[in-house]
């Protein structure tokens, strides 16, 4: 297992977001999550990252607990140099990419792995690189994110992501932002992904590419997993009547 | 009195205003900083302090502030310190445009969008390396434009030392033009504003466009 989350809860304002998730991701696993908005998806997303914090539950990275529900019933997180540590696990690519604009492309895939994880300039530019035609767009290094097209940008967040070395890749609405005609190019980058057995949560609205790409499909709504299974079966023969509905929005 | 020794009496004051000039700005830019970045403390008495100082420098008049630097230190505590006159006008200069400076950083360090932050946190960058490598670059190409008013009005505001008797060129166009019954003083103090905030614009200009390379 990558990660584990148990029974996390989760409150905005005493709005509860999440109320007593679970779910394991294995090695080389794709997940995706769906959901109406406001479902909680996003949030789940976001204390895997260790961008929020949770109010309670587990968070386990490859069989190390990062954060753990004390006996008063309160979230506590290993210390922050610890945290570092479990943050270089997990990458995230954004729905707005979130690019760096004042660095070149090259430089926004090489300037965490040199001033984090110390790798020296000649491995980051190679490692970058590759990543960078790997994406199809190896021309692009010495672009500046205003110059790409939303399609282009999201790739490059991709590879930054790739960069260093996750064991799990979490995608967060990767094309919610882009033009319809740009979705093909950034899905077929995460499908290429799948094949190479990176591990992956999307969180996505674009069923077709879930039921496609997916090993298995979360379904969420008012903070609770409603129904998880096989894409094929939670798409074809839904169980759950909420799923039924959800589903049936997007097929017309 | 001739012309060429108008202009050289007056030289001399040009080079006073440009240590007033020069002396603020070298520590207002980064006191600014400090001011903005404590003006977001998390601790509320600092904010407090912060906000406090701010509101006061920005809603008293420069002329006045210089007057209690000057003469505060004399009437409220009764200290006799010599040659004061120099340091309290660069006290009254810096920080009242270290106030300005602040709300300017401020606007910009807000204006940056979250986005930024949470990748380069996701990216595990440290908050230093976030704010020196990611934020502040950022910060500094979106405030320029309001950086070169202030500096444009610091130019002007340097002749303010005039209340303290600061021989800079304003006191002596005033002295020379009351001593020689001439309007000259007063037209090469005119050039003299003029074309050194023509130089602060075209440098400004210049550091503008070396940032144009990103959006």
């Amino acid at each position: 297992m990558i990660l584990e989350m148990k029974n996390i809860s989760k409150s905005f304002e005493g709005l509860e977001v999440l109320k007593d998730i679970s779910f394991g991701v294995d090695s080389g696993e794709v997940v995706s999550i769906i959901g109406p908005s406001g479902s909680g998806k996003s949030t789940l997303l976001r204390c895997s990252t260790f961008l929020e914090t949770i109010d309670g539950g587990e968070i386990i990275y490859m069989g190390e607990k990062a954060a753990h529900t004390d006996e008063n019933g309160n979230a506590v997180y290993v210390s922050p140099h610890e945290l570092k540590h479990f943050r270089s696990y997990c990458g995230l690519v954004f729905q707005q990419f979130n690019l760096f604009p004042h660095y070149s492309i090259l430089k926004n895939l090489t300037d965490a792995p040199m001033r984090v994880r110390g790798v020296s300039r000649d491995e980051a530019e190679a490692t970058a690189m590759d990543l960078l035609k790997q994406m199809g767009i190896g021309d692009k290094a010495n672009a500046y994110p205003y110059q790409l097209s939303g399609g282009q940008q999201q790739r490059v967040a991709i590879a930054r992501a790739l960069a260093m070395k996750p064991e799990i890749l979490f995608f967060d609405e990767p094309t919610s932002a882009l033009d319809p005609e740009l979705t093909g190019e950034v899905l077929k980058v995460i499908r290429q992904l799948a094949e190479e057995k990176m591990t992956m949560v999307v969180v996505t609205h674009e069923m077709p590419f879930a039921k496609a790409v997916s090993n298995r499909v979360i379904f969420m709504d008012g903070g609770v997993i409603v129904e998880q299974g096989d894409p094929c079966d939670v798409f074809d023969d839904p169980k759950e009547e909420r799923t039924k509905q959800f589903l049936r929005v997007f097929e017309r | 009195m001739a012309f060429s020794t108008m202009l050289s009496t007056m030289s001399q004051g040009m080079v006073k205003t440009f240590l007033i000039f020069a002396l603020t700005l070298i520590g207002s830019l980064p006191l600014g900083m400090v001011v903005a970045l404590l003006r977001k403390s998390r601790f509320a008495p600092v904010r407090g302090f912060i906000k406090g100082f701010i509101s006061i420098m920005r809603g008293t008049p420069l002329m006045l502030q210089l007057m209690v630097w000057y003469f505060g230190p004399y009437y409220l505590f009764g200290l006799n310190i010599g040659n004061w006159r120099f340091p309290a006008i660069i006290v009254g200069f810096v920080l009242n445009y270290a106030a300005y400076f602040a709300e300017i950083y401020r606007g910009g360090i807000e204006s940056i969008p979250a986005g930024q932050y949470e990748a380069a946190e996701v990216l595990g960058y440290t908050k230093t390396q976030t704010f020196m490598r990611i934020i502040l670059p950022q910060v500094i190409k979106i405030i320029m434009p309001s950086v070169t008013n202030e500096v444009i009005t610091l130019v002007k505001d340097t002749s303010l030392a005039f209340t303290l008797a600061y021989q800079e060129v304003f006191s002596l166009a005033k002295q020379i033009s009351a001593s020689q019954t001439s309007f000259m003083p007063f037209l090469i103090a005119g050039v003299f504003y003029f074309v050194a905030n023509y130089v602060v614009e075209i440098v400004m200009a210049r550091i503008e466009k070396s940032m144009d390379y990103y959006k």
